[in-house]
């Protein structure tokens, strides 16, 4: 007997796999990838009994209808989610996130678009039958690496699931809200200083938008322009996520997941890592103001944020 | 050696060899690299992600959920380094088609460079060059020195599409096009050598920081059959 599998009735704007990441390889240019959103891919797997580093899909603004085939599951959505399960009745039910559901062979999940924020994670109970691809079910659309050759998903295409026992599973939720609050914590980046005191005032105390050019690679902003006294470009060297950098233009660029592995342009900040899931779910036009902390009060924030993660994965209701 | 260690962000260590780029500096980023890589391989050092070894920078990113900036800047200062001999003496011939459905820009660097196509081409493969980096894109190594009498700036507007293959030049570097990918080095030819092999799990990338590299010219016809 064959597995479950999802057939994709519509793939939406970006349907990946996504998990923790793909490490050891920027050296060759690989990027890390990985879910966009960390903390709601983790909570995806804790609601269906999962390992935290289960393979989950990861989908942005419109998201897939998925048709389950084969079997029953069990399976939940994480994020800031509008979702339908449609039921072998035809009677569609509105789904609610971070609560998980039994669905049954034939029925249909219909994820709408994701609300305030990007990006949302659907995993099911026992996780889906994929392969990694150097330790990691990541996809990275620009290498073309991972599951699906690499690519994002087309209608008609199959997502198999592997077999488990649902019997062992038990309803669960979590009573968690996605952050509203648009202050994103940095810490002054290696090229801070080749940027006039206006423009290093200028960083710290206006508002940037997030515009329309934005993607699993990078999110570009716009706002008053930062004036280079130095140099605007550097001697290519490596990056890492949340790195801002700022080009010719003076407008900055926060470097997310799929982002390049080296690159020329000089460094201003870099975003702490307890601010990197926030700052990704972003949505264009979104208002943002960037605040100054030190290496501690990040290493402090950081270990915070972890804590709050923990505490959401050891409440069952 | 290492000019300073700094923090970039709170979970890379940024470790600055010297403002130059030349063979020696980078030579002691790709000691470090080695050396550090073979030490998380055996899991001396726990929480390491990535390391990125540039012209004259090496980046260490690490897991802040298991280690911190201050633990991994003081196993560093703590290495002990030795020359990666092994791994700099390797060589590595790349075949290279110079026609002009390959070399899409030898006008431009003609006019440039005042020296005809045969010139450039003489100087090019007349040297042996040195892996500084590889990245950007899956794959992509960055090669040096080009003969001052090619150097050349990038295209004023880069291509949308470089073919897969192609062979750019910029400024002292050479680099190979290891995807289709947007790009505005100036492009000389194009090789039927895969650089990047996704499939080819253990060791996808063929040319690695500190490789030495040999291009040698072959023609139209010796291209077309290179694969069979």
């Amino acid at each position: 007997m064959t597995n479950a599998y999802f057939k994709i009735l519509r793939p939406g704007t970006n349907t990946t796999i996504q998990d923790s990441g793909r490490n050891h390889l920027y050296h060759i240019g690989i990027t890390v990838s990985g879910a966009i959103d960390q903390r709601n891919y983790k909570f995806a797997n804790h609601l269906v009994g999962n390992p935290l580093d289960e393979a989950v899909v990861e989908f942005a603004y419109q998201g897939p209808l998925l048709k389950l085939t084969n079997g029953n599951i069990n399976f939940v959505i994480t994020g800031d989610i509008s979702f339908n399960i449609i039921r072998n009745n035809s009677i569609s039910e509105e789904g609610k996130c971070y609560e998980s559901y039994f669905l049954n062979d034939g029925e249909q999940i219909d994820i709408i678009s994701s609300k305030k924020s990007v990006y949302g994670y659907l995993s099911v109970s026992g996780g889906f039958e994929l392969e990694k691809i150097w330790n990691s079910y990541s996809i990275n659309t620009k290498a073309q690496i991972g599951p699906n050759n690499g690519n994002k998903y087309s209608i008609g295409q199959i997502i198999n699931i592997k077999k488990y026992n649902i019997k062992n599973i038990k309803a669960k939720c979590i009573n968690y809200k996605c952050s509203s609050d648009n202050i994103v914590r940095v810490i002054k980046g290696t090229n801070f200083d080749y940027f006039s005191n206006q423009a290093k005032n200028i960083f710290f105390n206006k508002s940037y938008s997030v515009t329309r050019l934005v993607d699993r690679m990078g999110m570009r902003l716009d706002g008053p322009n930062l004036e280079n006294i130095v140099n605007t470009n550097i001697k290519s060297e490596g990056l890492v996520r949340g790195v801002i950098q700022v080009p010719a233009d003076g407008k900055p660029i926060i470097l997310l997941s799929d982002h390049g592995t080296i690159g020329g342009y000089p460094k201003i900040a870099t975003v702490i890592s307890a601010d990197l899931d926030k700052v990704a779910q972003f949505i264009p036009g979104t208002i943002l103001r960037f605040k100054e902390v030190n290496l501690e009060d990040a290493e402090k924030l950081f270990k915070d944020y972890n804590e709050e993660t923990n505490k959401y994965l050891n409440e069952h209701i | 050696m290492i000019k300073n260690i700094s923090n970039l962000g709170d979970a890379s260590v940024y470790c600055d060899f010297g403002s130059e780029v030349n063979k020696t500096i980078n030579s002691n980023v790709i000691d470090y690299f080695n050396n550090l890589t073979l030490q998380v391989k055996k899991g001396k050092i726990k929480g390491i992600n990535n390391l990125t070894p540039s012209y004259n920078k090496l980046i260490i990113s690490f897991d802040l959920s298991v280690t911190n900036f201050f633990a991994i800047k003081e196993v560093i200062q703590n290495l002990n380094i030795e020359k990666s001999i092994k791994e700099n003496n390797q060589k590595i011939e790349i075949p290279v088609c110079c026609d002009n459905k390959y070399g899409l820009d030898f006008d431009r660097l003609s006019e440039k460079l005042n020296l005809s196509k045969e010139e450039i081409l003489r100087h090019y493969f007349s040297k042996e060059y040195f892996c500084y980096m590889t990245g950007f894109i899956a794959g992509m190594p960055f090669l040096g020195d080009l003969n001052e009498k090619i150097q050349c700036d990038r295209l004023e507007t880069p291509r949308v599409k470089v073919p897969e293959g192609s062979i750019g030049i910029t400024e002292q570097f050479s680099n190979i096009y290891t995807f289709e990918s947007p790009g505005g080095w100036n492009i000389i030819g194009n090789t039927p050598k895969k650089v990047f092999q996704k499939l080819n799990l253990k060791n996808p990338a063929l040319i690695k920081p500190g490789n030495k590299i040999i291009f040698y010219q072959i023609s139209n016809e010796e291209y077309l059959k290179f694969n069979d």
